[in-house]
């Protein structure tokens, strides 16, 4: 098969945001102002479990320039349902309960009230003349503790779905699944090398750089209309609609600029509250988080413990394998275990599996989504377990990995049989890669490499395109832009229109101007979005044609179309001199799309790291770093580059350093970007990068989605290259420099 | 954030009669501690009694007899900017361009460093090291303490009603004499010390005739290992006598496990940073 070959697409232009991103001129939630704008502040839970006995906002209303408080009383009566914004379906009072607090709160932060006044400050020291007085209650913290029979229960009314049925009896286990492949008992009979280990991950968060905003205004016509940062415009609305109980229709959302998401801006926290606090006060309300709220009122990543076996023959081909993954939803259902239990062994062809997840509510904030959910735990502890193997077998870490690797055919033991993937192909350009292949010198110094899988989602999207007159268009789409995607949405476009990049001109608009697009998540927006936006164009192109056709007198399907150019029976246009006629041949030309598309394509990623580690102080400074991905087919490589690089840093932040530091009253003890850990430019080498291209059948250019499986395999390259540095083997994030000083101590 | 009051005397008199009577007032050199704290709340102040305009809290002055002056509000930037300073104080450049980073040593002070008592103070324990002295100046007068005596408890010292820190004084250094200050933290800036050493040596014909260490993050407040000095004395400077000064700033050490590391892991950080930074003094002196 010849490549082939693309004006626009795999080209690297310039992003049709820079130079607003450059100048400061793009305007994000908190730049959002307004005639007659009050400012709101949220009282948040000092406890992390604790009965509500009473709330007095008497005081707080008093305070001069407060104008409404509102608290959990103040939504509407509604009977409870399950509700289902693109992330499985959750009951109503979840969703409700975790915007503000009713009855109980179950960890330190939970909204409680909310309060709008005429300045953030004044808002800010009437939330605390709030009275509430709380009966405090034992708090749970951890999976495993949760798990335990007499273990505080958060949730009175919860019962576990154990293997699809309704348990009696209350528990913090929200879930119980299990995925069987083979027999894995059986399996492990026919192995000469077995290695079982126990394995824990913290809590860690997202860590975007702008914090949650929004604002909205209730208007007299029972309007609602918000503009916050989002991931998921359409999310905002519906969730907004269902705790408020009120139609779709009747809210309206504008996504302003983000500064960062990566699965932590889909929840609504300050939307519901704004525009309940806008419908007392009759005028706009504006609420923005602190970095404190951010860390201990949003939801940061499931921590979790796991337990992997598996087993392998003397020639290193992999016959079993089990996994146990228990991890810690927050305060409200939904660890992201799920994912966890797609993910723990889909690099590999194994024939006898067995996985079991556990979803499991504690006294923390309630999780949301980060990047390949769930996928990193379970990889941190499958693939330092295979370079165990490796070691023991004697066997390079890739070379096990490449003869045991998933291929197109292969089942995953939660069902799905895999269609074309780049496995194999990125483990061959690990091992072909001149990181790989170079030596690496000096005591104290180790490599590590690992692999990951994450499987990208498709969802509806919808896109419509307006021909201009001079022969540029206007792209109108509904995926907020989290990733350079209006970028490479546009080129879509412009490859299927044949005409520059620069001449489409792409704008993310509000949930009123365009069809129902799901949330800029699961790696998706290249994928699907740009597929709406290769539909919309091949949808301007037909009529294009009709317009030609009508000019020289034929039919449309006389007329040839091809790199920007009609033709036909010596007639030719260029599609700038056939949008200049549209108005003489029959009228504006507006191209639209909606797709769902199934053809999604997982993407495998893998890392190699070099680290050195002081033996003297525990920590570990990464030397060397290499992320290799298949991105199907790169749109715009340098974004590509970019996710790359992004989810490799934030895989070695929660690798090394990141966790939520918890007393054992559930106060998280380092809640400012200073304590928290996350990486800087000045604790990092430049990440390389290596791109592998193994098309996505699923997709007019083979997009697969690249902006999550980047992140799953840091941790675990980390932890086998701690282990040559070191010798010692580390099963606990983060690996911090006191956690490998004791890791060397106990050697 | 709270309402507070704000007054920017002209003189350490009127500094003096402001604080006077109002507990509920703070000094404001940089102001990098200070209005972070009364942001998050950490900290009530009715009145913010900002010490930039004052000369004398200004001043930085280098005297090859008398030693250094350093005005409480000198912001670090002028610190390592200053050529005397980094000339005879290498280390104290040094310390002042690890506090914050580039754009918060334009306002932070070293003299705000000691008056805001953590005991992770980064400057505190190098200048305990460099035998450094505070001048105070209070409705009664002023007086002299050594800083190793500044601070009493976390976030607390000697400053009395009305009473503030007009500048350190640092003695002068002496032939062969060098300091260093380590601190070890899990990201390479950007991060508060889990534990820090700060060392002074006086070496002259190959024997440490004086030596002084102080500790970071491992006490209550900044510990002055006056053990850990004493054990250098009249020793000649290498691999023996920095363990031995090592294993006596390892018994000084008195931490608490936080969310920066546990008791154990502290105060053997005590031991390798002591070493470490003797090590790097010593190197200095030849």
């Amino acid at each position: 098969m010849t490549k082939t070959e693309y004006q626009v697409v795999g080209t690297r232009p310039v992003r049709h945001d820079g130079a607003d991103k450059v100048t400061g001129r793009a305007l994000y939630g908190a730049d959002f102002q307004m005639a007659g704008l009050l400012h709101g502040a949220i009282l948040r839970s000092p406890h992390a479990h604790a009965r509500i006995v009473r709330i007095d906002t008497a005081k707080a209303l008093a305070y001069p320039g407060v104008k409404a408080v509102v608290t959990a009383a103040d939504f509407p009566p509604a009977p409870d349902k399950l509700v289902d914004f693109g992330e499985g379906a959750t009951p109503l009072a979840y969703v409700r309960g975790n915007v503000l607090a009713s009855g109980k709160v179950l960890y330190r932060g939970h909204a409680v009230a909310g309060v709008a006044a005429t300045s953030a400050h004044i808002a800010e020291e009437a939330a605390q003349l709030i009275e509430v007085e709380y009966e405090p209650l034992p708090c749970v913290l951890t999976a495993p503790e949760a798990m335990q029979p007499d273990a505080p229960i958060l949730h009175d009314g919860l019962r576990t779905a154990e293997l699809g049925e309704k348990a009696q009896g209350r528990s913090n286990i929200s879930e119980h699944f299990r995925h069987i492949l083979g027999d894995s008992k059986k399996g492990f009979a026919e192995t000469d090398v077995v290695i079982e280990r126990e394995f824990s991950t913290a809590t860690v968060h997202q860590g975007y750089i702008e914090p949650h905003n929004a604002t909205a205004l209730w208007n007299n016509d029972g309007r609602v209309h918000i503009w916050c940062s989002t991931q998921g415009s359409f999310v905002v609305r519906d969730a907004t609609a269902c705790v408020l109980d009120i139609a779709q229709s009747r809210i309206r959302v504008t996504p302003m600029e983000i500064g960062g998401g990566f699965g932590g801006k889909i929840p609504v926290y300050l939307e519901p509250v704004a525009a309940l606090l806008s419908r007392k006060t009759g005028r706009p309300v504006k609420i923005l988080m602190t970095r404190k709220d951010v860390f201990e009122g949003t939801g940061p990543t499931p921590g979790s413990y796991i337990r992997v076996k598996i087993g392998a023959t003397s020639d290193g081909k992999l016959v079993a394998a089990e996994a146990y993954l228990a991890y810690e939803a927050g305060a409200y259902p939904g660890a992201m275990v799920g994912p966890g239990g797609m993910c723990v062994f889909a690099a590999y062809d194994i024939p006898n599996v067995t996985i079991d997840g556990f979803d499991v509510v504690v006294n923390k904030p309630s999780t949301a989504a980060y990047r390949a959910p769930g996928a990193t735990n379970a990889a941190f502890a499958t693939e330092t377990v295979i370079d165990e193997l490796a070691e023991q077998l004697g066997i390079d870490p890739v070379e096990i990995r490449l003869r045991n690797a998933a291929k197109e055919g292969t089942r995953r033991a939660d069902g799905p049989k895999f269609k074309r993937i780049g496995c194999v192909e990125v483990l061959e350009a690990v091992r072909g890669s001149e990181h790989y292949q170079s030596p690496l010198e000096g005591p104290n110094r180790g490599r590590g490499v690992a692999v990951g899988f994450w499987f990208n989602v498709g969802l509806p999207s919808s896109c419509t395109i307006n021909v201009n007159a001079d022969g540029t268009v206007n792209l109108v789409e509904g995926s907020t832009d989290i990733g350079g995607t209006r970028t490479s949405v546009a080129m879509q476009a412009a490859e299927v229109l044949g005409i520059p990049v620069e001449d489409v001109h792409p704008s993310v608009v509000d949930t009123d101007s365009v069809g129902f697009t799901a949330v800029t998540g699961g790696s998706r927006v290249t994928f699907s979005t740009g597929m709406a936006a290769c539909e919309a164009a091949g949808d301007v192109i037909r009529q294009m044609k009709e317009r030609a056709a009508k000019l020289w007198e034929t039919v449309p399907d006389k007329v040839e179309a091809g790199r920007g150019s009609f033709r036909c029976n010596g007639h030719s246009a260029t599609f700038k001199e056939l949008a200049a006629k549209v108005g003489e041949t029959g009228g504006p030309v507006v191209g639209r799309a909606t797709v769902n598309p199934r053809g999604v394509g997982g993407s495998f990623s893998a890392a190699i790291a070099d680290v050195e580690v002081d033996p003297e102080t525990g920590k570990t400074t990464v030397l060397r770093f290499t992320s290799i991905q298949d991105a199907g087919k790169a749109i715009h490589p340098s974004y590509v580059e970019g996710q790359m690089q992004g989810g490799s840093v934030q895989g070695i932040g929660w690798g090394l350093n990141e966790e939520y530091y918890m007393s054992r009253d559930g106060m998280m003890m380092n809640s400012s970007l200073l304590d928290y850990r996350m990486p800087t430019s000045l604790d990092l080498p430049m990440i390389e990068t290596i791109i592998v291209e193994v098309p996505n059948p699923g997709h007019p250019f083979g997009v697969r989605g690249v902006g999550e499986a980047n992140i799953v395999p840091p941790p675990a390259a980390l932890a086998n290259a701690i282990y040559r540095a070191a010798g010692v083997r580390m099963r606990r994030l983060p690996m911090s420099p006191p956690a490998v000083m004791e890791a060397i101590w106990s050697k | 954030m709270q309402w507070f009051d704000y007054a920017a005397p002209r003189s350490v008199a009127e500094a003096v009669s402001l604080l006077d009577g109002r507990p509920d007032a703070r000094i404001l050199a940089g102001g990098t501690d200070l209005l972070v704290q009364i942001r998050s709340r950490r900290r009530t102040c009715g009145l913010v009694v900002d010490g930039k305009r004052i000369p004398e809290l200004n001043e930085l002055s280098f005297d090859p007899a008398a030693g250094l002056t350093l005005g409480a509000a000198v912001p670090c930037y002028r610190i390592y900017g200053d050529r005397a300073v980094r000339s005879a104080y290498p280390s104290l450049a040094e310390v002042a361009g690890l506090i914050g980073g580039t754009a918060i040593q334009g306002r932070a002070s070293i003299g705000g460093n000691l008056c805001n008592s953590a005991p992770s103070a980064d400057a505190v324990p190098l200048l305990i090291a460099l035998g450094a002295q505070c001048r105070l100046a209070g409705p009664g007068g002023g007086r002299t303490v050594a800083v190793e005596q500044f601070c009493t408890a976390p976030g607390r010292n000697l400053l009395g009603a009305g009473e503030l820190l007009v500048s350190l004084r640092i003695p002068a250094p002496a032939p062969g004499f060098a300091a260093h200050y380590l601190r070890f933290i899990p990201r390479n800036e950007m991060d508060i010390a889990v534990a820090g050493a700060g060392v002074s040596l006086r070496i002259q014909d190959g024997v440490i005739r004086e030596a002084r260490v102080a500790l970071a993050s491992v006490a209550p407040v900044p510990l002055f290992a006056r053990a850990a000095g004493e054990a250098l004395a009249g020793k000649t400077p290498g691999p023996e006598a920095f363990h031995q000064a090592a294993e006596a700033a390892r018994a000084a050490a008195s931490p608490i496990t936080d969310m920066r590391g546990t008791v154990e892991y502290r105060r053997h950080l005590c031991a390798v940073l002591t070493r470490r930074a003797l090590e790097a003094a010593a190197r200095e002196v030849h």
